[in-house]
């Protein structure tokens, strides 16, 4: 049996009636992430912990090179963290290593999550399994590229505005972006601290709701963490969408959307209804203006957090043959300008501009004042619907190198999924369908605040009723 | 429209040095992206507030008590540069 091929609830089944040891386990991912690494490239680096020998290990895991592992290598796919080995566990790192057992590895991103594609890592590309001339998706390419390649049974990202959810979509698995607050961001490498949230990559929803069991609670290291009580998220995995009242959102349906997208998602659409679910049509009016306010918002935020990137503490450090101002300016323009790549430049000297004397009225605060309107819309639509639902992302997977040279496009590639970060709600992509090129397409619904549970119980009975989460990309 | 002048500014403020042959292509990203988000400036924003944070929390406090933290060493250890105990960094003032 091919081990790396079940999904981690399955493998807990074989453990219990003895039919499987976590050293097999771990043993037949590694040989699989041997066999097949080198042309999907979803690790950025393996553990240096992979030892057999060592401990129990339950359920191998990928960790997003973002989230800080004790004295493991962790660098954001940055050039400025090359040899970073953080002191401390991420929150979500020790919930990991407490309950579920084994890290695997780090898994490839976009630098410092900007990106929709895994193209900017300083380690080269992730390519996507279904087809290896095409892009994973991002920021999280690497998690999702290895949960589909069975490279890892399961696996952790982050989402600043669709960063889980796209790459869920390109790689036909399951991704959840929990509620602002829900999972600690303690020892999260921040993007934009009013926005990331970290979540589980999966190939089904039973492995996304056993996950969220682990890492979802209050955590008094992160200010914005919320003490709610944490609900058995297995317990929402019920085969029942009756009654449910499911809003589409008619802004989405609109030029730009691929056909073929559409066409996955309106069967999505009837089959829910078929289920007994009530679908209506709604509005969200600000919808159009996310990306923009998002690119707002989120780079104000980013040119602020990775200000702390400057050579002084750790990482990089690099000074001019020359001097050109003194000693320290020139060691801190010269380390942040061979440190980061051409996308974090861009996107750190956005947020600067936004940011700036002069500036800040006309786009900062009006930012996040449409912010306010994009949320209210929410508020709204959640008087009528439980749910709202969108294609996950405008396209499948696009071509690597397709995009890579026109910012713009790229950045609305995350169209759909921008508006749950505005507003701090959860929301999930889940496989609904391929296109005549054998891509996935990937379905988002988004809930109230807190509700994941909705979410988990209405993908689980759609994927009842589908086999979309089943099909593998054959490599 | 956002002008080389500018973008030099902007990079001067964010610690960037931005060689001459960069200069042009960053220009022009900027240009295209802040003329994108040039579409907020059509809504009529008068009487909204801001949203800073999705979740309307306030200060969050906790007691002022002293806790086993990072060791001075530990700390140091992953450093570029130090020196007595503490970091070091090039001469700012000769």
């Amino acid at each position: 049996m091919k081990l790396h091929s079940l999904t981690a609830h399955q493998i807990l089944d074989l453990y219990k009636t003895q039919k499987a040891s976590p050293q097999e386990v771990l043993k037949d991912v590694l040989s699989r992430i041997g066999l097949i690494d080198s042309r999907v490239h979803a690790y950025a680096r393996l553990s240096s912990q992979n030892d057999l020998t060592q401990g129990v290990c339950a359920i191998p895991i990928a960790i997003k090179d973002n989230m800080c592992t004790k004295d493991e290598e962790i660098t954001c796919s940055s050039r400025i963290l090359k040899g970073f080995r953080p002191p401390y566990d991420a929150a979500v790192v020790e919930r990991i290593k407490q309950n579920a057992g084994m890290i695997v590895g780090f898994a490839n991103m976009d630098e410092f999550a900007f990106g929709s594609s895994t193209e900017t890592s300083c380690y080269g590309a992730t390519y996507n399994p279904w087809d290896l001339s095409r892009v994973p998706g991002g920021s999280s390419g690497g998690s999702a590229a290895a949960v589909v390649a069975d490279e890892t049974l399961w696996a952790l990202g982050s989402d600043t505005g669709g960063s889980i959810r796209q790459p869920a979509s390109f790689c036909g698995i399951v991704g959840l972006k929990p509620t602002y607050g829900r999972v600690s961001r303690y020892g999260l490498i921040a993007f934009a601290s009013s926005l990331d949230q970290i979540g589980p990559l999966t190939k089904d929803v039973r492995d996304c709701a056993m996950l969220m069991n682990i890492i979802a609670g209050y955590d008094e290291r992160d200010s914005t963490s919320v003490n709610e009580p944490v609900p058995d998220y297995t317990k929402a995995l019920v085969h029942d969408v009756r009654g449910i009242k499911i809003g589409v959102v008619k802004e989405a349906f609109v030029e730009g959307l691929d056909a073929q997208v559409r066409t996955a998602v309106e069967g999505a659409i009837d089959q829910l209804k078929k289920l007994g679910a009530t679908v209506k049509e709604i509005s969200l009016p600000h919808a159009p203006y996310a990306v923009a306010t998002y690119y707002i918002v989120a780079t104000a935020e980013a040119s602020s957090n990775l200000a702390r990137f400057d050579g002084v503490r750790y990482g990089l450090r690099q000074s001019p043959a020359n001097m050109r101002k003194n000693g320290l300016m020139d060691m801190y323009e010269e380390t942040r300008a061979k440190g980061f790549g051409d996308e974090a430049k861009r996107r750190i000297m956005l947020g600067t501009y936004v940011l700036s004397s002069g500036y800040y009225d006309a786009y900062y605060l009006r930012g996040q004042k449409v912010r306010t309107l994009i949320k209210q819309d929410l508020d709204e639509a959640f008087k009528e619907c439980d749910v709202i639902l969108t294609p996950t992302a405008p396209t499948t997977a696009f071509k690597v190198g397709e995009k890579i040279s026109d910012p713009l496009s790229m950045y609305l590639s995350d169209i759909y999924t921008i508006t749950a970060n505005l507003a701090g709600i959860p929301a999930i992509s889940i496989p609904c369908g391929f296109s005549k090129q054998g891509l996935p397409v990937g379905l988002q619904l988004m809930a109230r605040a807190f509700d994941e549970e909705m979410l988990l119980r209405v993908s689980y009975t759609y994927e009842q009723n589908t086999e979309w989460h089943l099909k593998k990309p054959s490599l | 429209m956002i002008t080389k002048k500018d973008v030099q500014y902007i990079a001067a403020l964010a610690r960037i040095h931005m060689s001459p042959d960069k200069l042009q292509g960053l220009t022009k990203n900027l240009a295209d992206i802040v003329g994108y988000v040039e579409q907020l400036q059509k809504l009529d924003l008068k009487n909204v507030k801001p949203t800073s944070h999705a979740v309307p929390l306030t200060n969050a406090l906790r007691q002022d008590t002293v806790k086993p933290s990072l060791s001075n060493e530990k700390a140091l250890s992953i450093a570029p540069q130090t020196r007595g105990g503490c970091f070091q960094v090039p001469l700012v003032i000769e």
